[in-house]
């Protein structure tokens, strides 16, 4: 999250010191059909808990790959649904990263405050105005001071913010560590697409960079009167309109990544909820922040400062996958690359490409 | 309306006032805080139906996803020219005109203290927004890139940053005069006997105000002039290539951008200290307490600016100390919202149209409050920061916050201004139908927010669809409000009854010593101060 802050060299880490560091990865994940109402609902939560452990031994116990694979899959079926927002959704979704879980309940947290606070404070303003008045024969006091009263509503709310502001404090000095990273992916904003280039993963350049920008579908319908419906833009039975891209940026689960952050043009911000942060996106300057996806999935996002007349349109699309599968990914992008290059000057095979 | 009881006329009703004589010579040339008071008012309410239409093109483009309106660059201007003139056509020259009516009137005071001035302060106003509003005719539209202008993406605009740049100046110069003029009002011109600590509310905090604008609208004014200069002679302050910096911008900005946001709502909160104790027939709960954490809030809203900014990248160190800055306002705006209970606690309440208004202000902005400390939890701003959540949270402390109290304090001394009372049932619809669509219209931007939907966009994902229509029709209600408003007062100035000096039966002050309607002039003399004439007359209070 700190500009200009110095990279660190990334290197190779094991799993379990990932679970540790973890600090700025967050994960909304709802069970699909369960939209994220205020409370922290019991079962839907342990269930998905449960399925994160399950998938998580499957994945590190490495038996019957095919079966992990088909679980995950099933898996990611279900995450895929949960962390879109829904419709008549009332609170920030939980995610899947650690950061979001934190944001999730720092949020959750100060909402509780304020509405005890504001049972209290507006309980007794009702009371008084039910009770005190000249209708019923209230006949006014005439005090107007009570220093007893004064100093305890000056003390009692500074003990609650500082009980609120230790652990935003915790949890911030976690997510500033954007050391030690397996993956770091540098993010740029343009007017009004995203590059990825995928600088480097476990300790090698990986030379994958690509534009990712919103998919045709949404971009024909989002036309002034195009007369098409927004409904109707779906992949599989998501509706996807506005928050799907031509090629999504592919990522892989359980391991550090690192993104540095910045733009060629105008200010942009990278935000994907389920991640659980967003970040500015500023022409020569570079932010870095990091993530570690607890479950495979896709997770939409969008820009989220004015970057001009298009800034409603360019979305954000993380694909979350297992290691294996992400390590398979990332060296076919490299093959493609590789032969573009090397055939354009030896090869006068296909003239007409 | 419950103290309009007959034989109350005090004064001699003749009309010796010697008002200047013909359109140009009283309104043009005037240099009457009554009148340059009224001219700002009605200035405030046109410029509150433009920025309202702007607001409804908005929301009719957003009431349904697709784009059946308008072209998103279009949209960016009107997201764009919504807050400029809200805010510096709206809510501030509102309160200014609150200021000059009633500052000179609730300290015995002949005048402002500086009246050519005054007049001069007003008169940029309407040359200022002329010239704003005219960038919708030029080529290339109005500016769009939001009203914080944040470069390089406001630069990207063609001439019309030159003219939203010059306008944005003449309004600063017009609000330093004002504010000088206030400054100068309050310190030299008080009646003998007008003690600081025996003011009204409304004039310690228009005081503290006035401070806070002298402060800031030179930062605003410098920020500004490098952008122009950036675009136009070939600088280099907020252009990295060049050696500057683009968030040095947004520093500076939100340097000014915080204070004004308690510009904006510190008269608020003297104009609902003064109704609440006079309608719940009790003196104001903790009048120093009040002064107090007025000066407080005054204090921190200069180190508190970068929570604008918790997503630009900045050091843990910053994060931090923002956080933790921005949630200590909380405690002083406690005090007041506390104090204001505690005046009504125990006391003889009637609920007349300005006291439902601010009752109406006390919780609806209590709420934009707590929506304030949410915001301040840096982990949490990751998320909810430039979303919708954000949207919700400033209309509740402008809309329901700020406008509330300035209608609050129009039905309230509109009986003062006009000598004639308004229809209590039309003022009281006017309110229940405004509490009604204005929760419609922002409450559910609270959960869009939450969900994910980012601000300043023009279409939206379709699981957005239904708390935008909600919005929308929310929005529609309100439209219809300055319509209800103005029909209201029109037909008190025609065929409203008679109204007392008092006015209210509960109500203390200077101001309500004159007759009603207020005469051209007033304390030409100096008044000869009694205790019992002052809502805080008792300097143990």
């Amino acid at each position: 999250m700190t500009a200009r802050r110095a990279a660190h060299q990334p290197g190779w880490e094991s799993a379990a010191q990932w679970h540790s560091v973890r600090g700025r990865t967050q994960a909304r994940r709802e069970p699909s059909g369960v939209s994220p109402w205020l409370a922290d609902g019991g079962g839907p939560n342990d269930w998905d808990g449960f399925r994160v452990m399950a998938m998580k031994s499957l994945a590190t116990t490495r038996t019957g790959r095919a079966a992990a694979a088909a679980a995950l899959a099933m898996a990611a079926g279900m995450v895929h649904a949960s962390t879109m927002p829904v419709r008549w959704q009332l609170n920030m979704g939980k995610g899947v990263t650690e950061s979001a879980h934190n944001a999730y309940h720092a949020h959750m947290i100060a909402l509780w405050v304020c509405v005890v606070i504001g049972v209290i404070v507006f309980g007794a303003m009702a009371y008084a105005m039910f009770k005190f008045r000249k209708s019923k024969g209230a006949v006014a006091a005439q005090w107007s001071h009570n220093t007893k009263a004064e100093v305890i509503w000056t003390v009692i709310p500074v003990i609650i913010l500082i009980a609120m502001a230790w652990p935003a404090t915790q949890i911030l000095i976690k997510q500033a560590d954007t050391s030690n990273p397996v993956l770091t992916v540098k993010v740029t904003g343009y007017q009004w697409k995203w590059r990825y280039e995928y600088v480097d993963y476990e300790g090698k350049p990986t030379g994958v960079n690509f534009v990712s920008k919103i998919d045709a579908d949404s971009d024909k319908t989002r036309q002034l009167k195009s007369g098409l419906d927004p409904h109707a833009v779906k992949v599989g039975t998501e509706s996807t309109y506005l928050l799907n891209v031509d090629k999504p940026l592919v990522l892989p689960t359980n391991a550090k990544i690192r993104f540095v952050i910045t733009a060629d043009d105008v200010i942009h911000a990278w935000w994907v909820p389920a991640l659980g942060w967003k970040t500015d996106a500023i022409p020569d300057i570079i932010n870095d922040a990091w993530t570690l996806i607890e479950q495979p999935g896709t997770y939409r996002g969008q820009c989220a400062e004015l970057c001009g007349q298009d800034h409603g349109f360019m979305p954000i699309v993380v694909e979350a996958r297992p290691k294996a599968e992400f390590d398979q990914w990332l060296a076919a992008q490299q093959a493609a690359a590789a032969p573009a290059t090397a055939s354009a000057a030896p090869a006068p095979a296909a003239p007409q490409g | 309306m419950a103290t309009h009881a007959a034989g109350h006329h005090a004064d001699h009703h003749d009309d010796h006032d010697h008002k200047p004589q013909g359109f140009m010579n009283r309104w043009v040339f005037t240099t009457n805080h009554k009148d340059i008071g009224t001219l700002y008012l009605v200035f405030a309410f046109i410029m509150f139906c433009i920025g309202g239409a702007m607001s409804g093109v908005i929301r009719a483009e957003l009431m349904t996803p697709g784009l059946q309106f308008v072209e998103p660059y279009f949209f960016n201007q009107m997201t764009t020219l919504h807050a400029l003139v809200m805010i510096f056509g709206g809510v501030m020259p509102a309160f200014v005109g609150l200021g000059n009516w009633m500052i000179p009137l609730q300290i015995g005071a002949p005048d402002m203290a500086l009246p050519r001035m005054n007049n001069w302060s007003f008169w940029i106003m309407p040359f200022a927004f002329t010239v704003l509003l005219l960038t919708l005719f030029l080529p290339g539209g109005a500016p769009a890139g939001g009203w914080t202008l944040y470069p390089p993406l406001s630069l990207q605009g063609g001439s019309s940053v030159a003219f939203a740049i010059f306008a944005i100046h003449m309004m600063g110069i017009s609000s330093i005069m004002g504010a000088i003029n206030i400054i100068a009002t309050i310190l030299n011109m008080r009646a003998p006997g007008m003690t600081l600590h025996k003011m009204p509310l409304f004039v310690w905090t228009w005081l503290i105000t006035a401070f806070l604008l002298i402060a800031v609208m030179p930062v605003l004014a410098g920020a500004i002039t490098m952008l122009l200069t950036d675009k136009f002679f070939g600088t280099s302050f907020f252009n990295a290539a060049g050696g500057g910096d683009p968030v040095m911008f947004q520093h500076i900005f939100w340097f000014f951008g915080h204070p004004e946001v308690y510009i904006m709502i510190l008269p608020a909160f003297g104009v609902v200290s003064e109704i609440i104790p006079t309608f719940a027939r009790k003196p104001l709960f903790g009048y120093q307490a009040m002064v107090y954490a007025t000066a407080s809030i005054a204090f921190l809203s200069f180190i508190v600016w970068a929570h604008h900014m918790f997503t630009v990248g900045m050091p843990l160190g910053g994060e931090l100390f923002f956080m933790y800055a921005t949630m200590l306002i909380a405690v002083p705006t406690g005090v007041k919202v506390f104090n204001w209970v505690s005046t009504m606690w125990k006391g003889s309440m009637t609920f007349e149209t300005p006291m439902l208004w601010a009752v109406g202000f006390v919780i609806l902005f209590t709420i934009g409050g707590f929506s304030g400390l949410m915001l301040a939890i840096v982990p949490a701003d990751f998320q909810y920061h430039d979303t919708y959540f954000v949207v919700a949270h400033f209309h509740y402390v402008l809309v329901t916050g700020a406008l509330f109290s300035i209608i609050a304090a129009v039905y309230f001394w509109w009986p003062k201004w006009t000598g004639k009372m308004y229809s209590e049932k039309w003022g009281k619809f006017h309110f229940w139908w405004t509490i009604v669509f204005v929760n419609l219209l922002f409450f559910p931007q609270h959960f869009l927010g939450l969900a994910g939907m980012p601000r300043r966009i023009p279409d939206y994902n379709v699981a957005f669809a239904d708390w935008n229509l909600i919005s929308s029709l929310g929005a529609f209600g309100m439209l219809l409000t300055p319509i209800f408003m103005f029909l209201i007062l029109w037909h008190s100035k025609k065929h409203g009854a008679t109204a007392t000096a008092q006015v209210w039966e509960g109500a203390h002050g200077l101001e309500w010593t004159v007759p009603s309607p207020a005469p051209h002039h007033t304390f030409t003399e100096p008044p000869v101060i009694r205790a019992q004439d002052l809502a805080h007359g008792d300097p143990t209070h």
